[in-house]
């Protein structure tokens, strides 16, 4: 069913996400990806503090192409999730409460999910100019030497994703391609 | 003979470059569009009428289909009868992909090292692939390739035994383990025989081939309709969602191989699947 919800996550409305939820997000996501990952965990092992607070957070799998003179933001779609699964647990644990990618996860991820009371979304990939236009603004707030792997707060409106693993355990990769499957 | 001038190839490869990641060929155009028309799942449907969107956004406002820009894959097929001046043809190739992706507002996506992974910052340098005909132009293709699908591309070394049903079951377990990761639907390349290196290029190479030509030869184009069939038949869907198109096509290429060998690549392609062609 289509829900509309406000960013960050509050503990009930990403409880009551289900899979195969059809979600409009509204208010603010941080970007992270690869490299960002590895120094968040870096700074974590070290003691040091984290460039944003992962409570009740969403974070945005993604690294935008540059954006064109008077443009918010470049093309702005996710990337596969499954890179972060070795630093997300720790994140989810920390209070994280979304994740929009695409792609499978591991169990870890998935059991981190659960635990935390927290939800996976997937927007759709290879939609970056679709997507872009749900970004209402772009700030880099952390590792800007990391250029499109910088963290950025993403101001965004009714931006559409997914529920692919929820709260309960459930996964739609697996159920929809089930369903699907003719072989 | 023919003397051209490497300023021509910076200029042509800079708006081959900024032209494909921003427009689909007519062929992709049209697969997708039929797609969105025979998808049985009604979120496989939603997705698809999305993907038109986004392509008709990304030409009229000039922002990249998908914000990974790819890696530039260069193919040069260069008539013997051409005399290069002006400089290195490889530093032109590199220099147009320089100018393409600073100028085109495109993504920078090349580190310098596997290792180390320091941007290089101009998404230089491309991977050149040349070859020599007869003749006396120059055909470019310009192939931006994004690392999602890259990702889950696969080599398998298989035994001559193992033979046609050994490569469709190894077809069918990379796209089965590329699922939702490679952003179906997707376009397979495959390459059968030669060696290595040589099927994991001819799988690349037949990304660029048009989605709606099949191979001219009898058996392999049977593989590649009866492949595509399998490959829809699995559920996997658009954006791995469920559904009925989780590949646009298969293009299958071979090569003569040896006795003791049966080498199989599949390079996997997402939707945008980007290639501008251009002879000189």
């Amino acid at each position: 069913m289509d829900k509309y919800i406000n960013v960050p996550l509050s503990e009930e409305d990403a409880t009551a996400l289900r899979a195969g939820d059809y979600v409009y997000l509204t208010g603010t996501v941080y970007t992270a990806r690869d490299a960002a990952h590895k120094r968040m965990q870096e700074a974590l092992d070290k003691g040091e503090p984290l460039p944003l607070d992962m409570k009740n957070n969403v974070i945005y799998y993604m690294g935008p192409s540059p954006a064109r003179p008077g443009r918010v933001i470049g093309s702005a779609g996710p990337t596969t999730a499954s890179r972060m699964d070795k630093y997300a647990p720790s994140l989810l644990d920390l209070g994280l409460k979304g994740m929009i990618g695409k792609g499978k996860r591991t169990q870890e991820v998935r059991d981190a999910i659960v635990r935390n009371g927290a939800v996976y979304f997937a927007a759709v990939g290879g939609a970056g100019a679709l997507l872009s236009r749900s970004i209402i603004s772009s700030e880099v707030i952390a590792y800007d030497d990391l250029g499109t792997e910088a963290i950025r707060k993403l101001v965004v409106k009714n931006f559409p994703v997914i529920v692919v693993m929820d709260s309960n355990g459930s996964n739609l990769y697996e159920t929809a391609i089930e369903k699907n499957n003719r072989t | 003979m023919k003397i051209l001038n490497v300023r021509e190839i910076t200029e042509n490869i800079k708006e081959m470059c900024i032209e494909a990641n921003h427009f689909l060929s007519e062929d992709m155009k049209c697969v997708l569009c039929n797609a969105a028309e025979t998808e049985e799942a009604p979120l496989g449907r939603q997705i698809l009428e999305q993907l038109q969107e986004n392509m008709r956004i990304a030409g009229e406002d000039m922002i990249p289909i998908c914000q990974d820009t790819g890696m530039a894959v260069v193919f040069l097929e260069v008539g013997q009868e051409v005399h290069f001046e002006g400089g290195s043809l490889e530093e032109a190739v590199h220099e147009g992909v320089r100018q393409g992706y600073t100028e085109g507002f495109l993504r920078k996506s090349v580190v310098k090292d596997p290792i180390f992974r320091e941007n290089t910052k101009d998404n230089t340098p491309a991977v050149i692939h040349c070859e020599i005909v007869p003749g006396d132009r120059v055909k470019i293709t310009v192939a931006p390739k994004g690392f999602g699908s890259e990702n889950m591309s696969r080599i398998f070394m298989l035994k001559p035994a193992d033979g046609i049903e050994g490569v469709k079951s190894a077809v069918l377990t990379a796209v089965r383990e590329a699922g939702p990761n490679a952003c179906p639907p997707m376009v397979v390349g495959v390459g059968i025989g030669g060696t290595f290196e040589k099927c994991a290029l001819m799988a690349k190479k037949a990304l660029t081939r048009p989605v709606n030509e099949r191979s001219s030869i009898p058996y392999v184009r049977e593989m590649e309709e009866e492949l595509l069939h399998r490959i829809n038949a699995t559920g996997i869907g658009p954006g791995g969602l469920g559904g009925t198109t989780t590949a646009l096509a298969v293009n299958i290429d071979t090569y003569p191989t040896h006795i003791a060998g049966l080498p199989v690549a599949v390079n996997i392609c997402c939707h945008v699947n980007r290639h501008a062609f251009r002879i000189l």
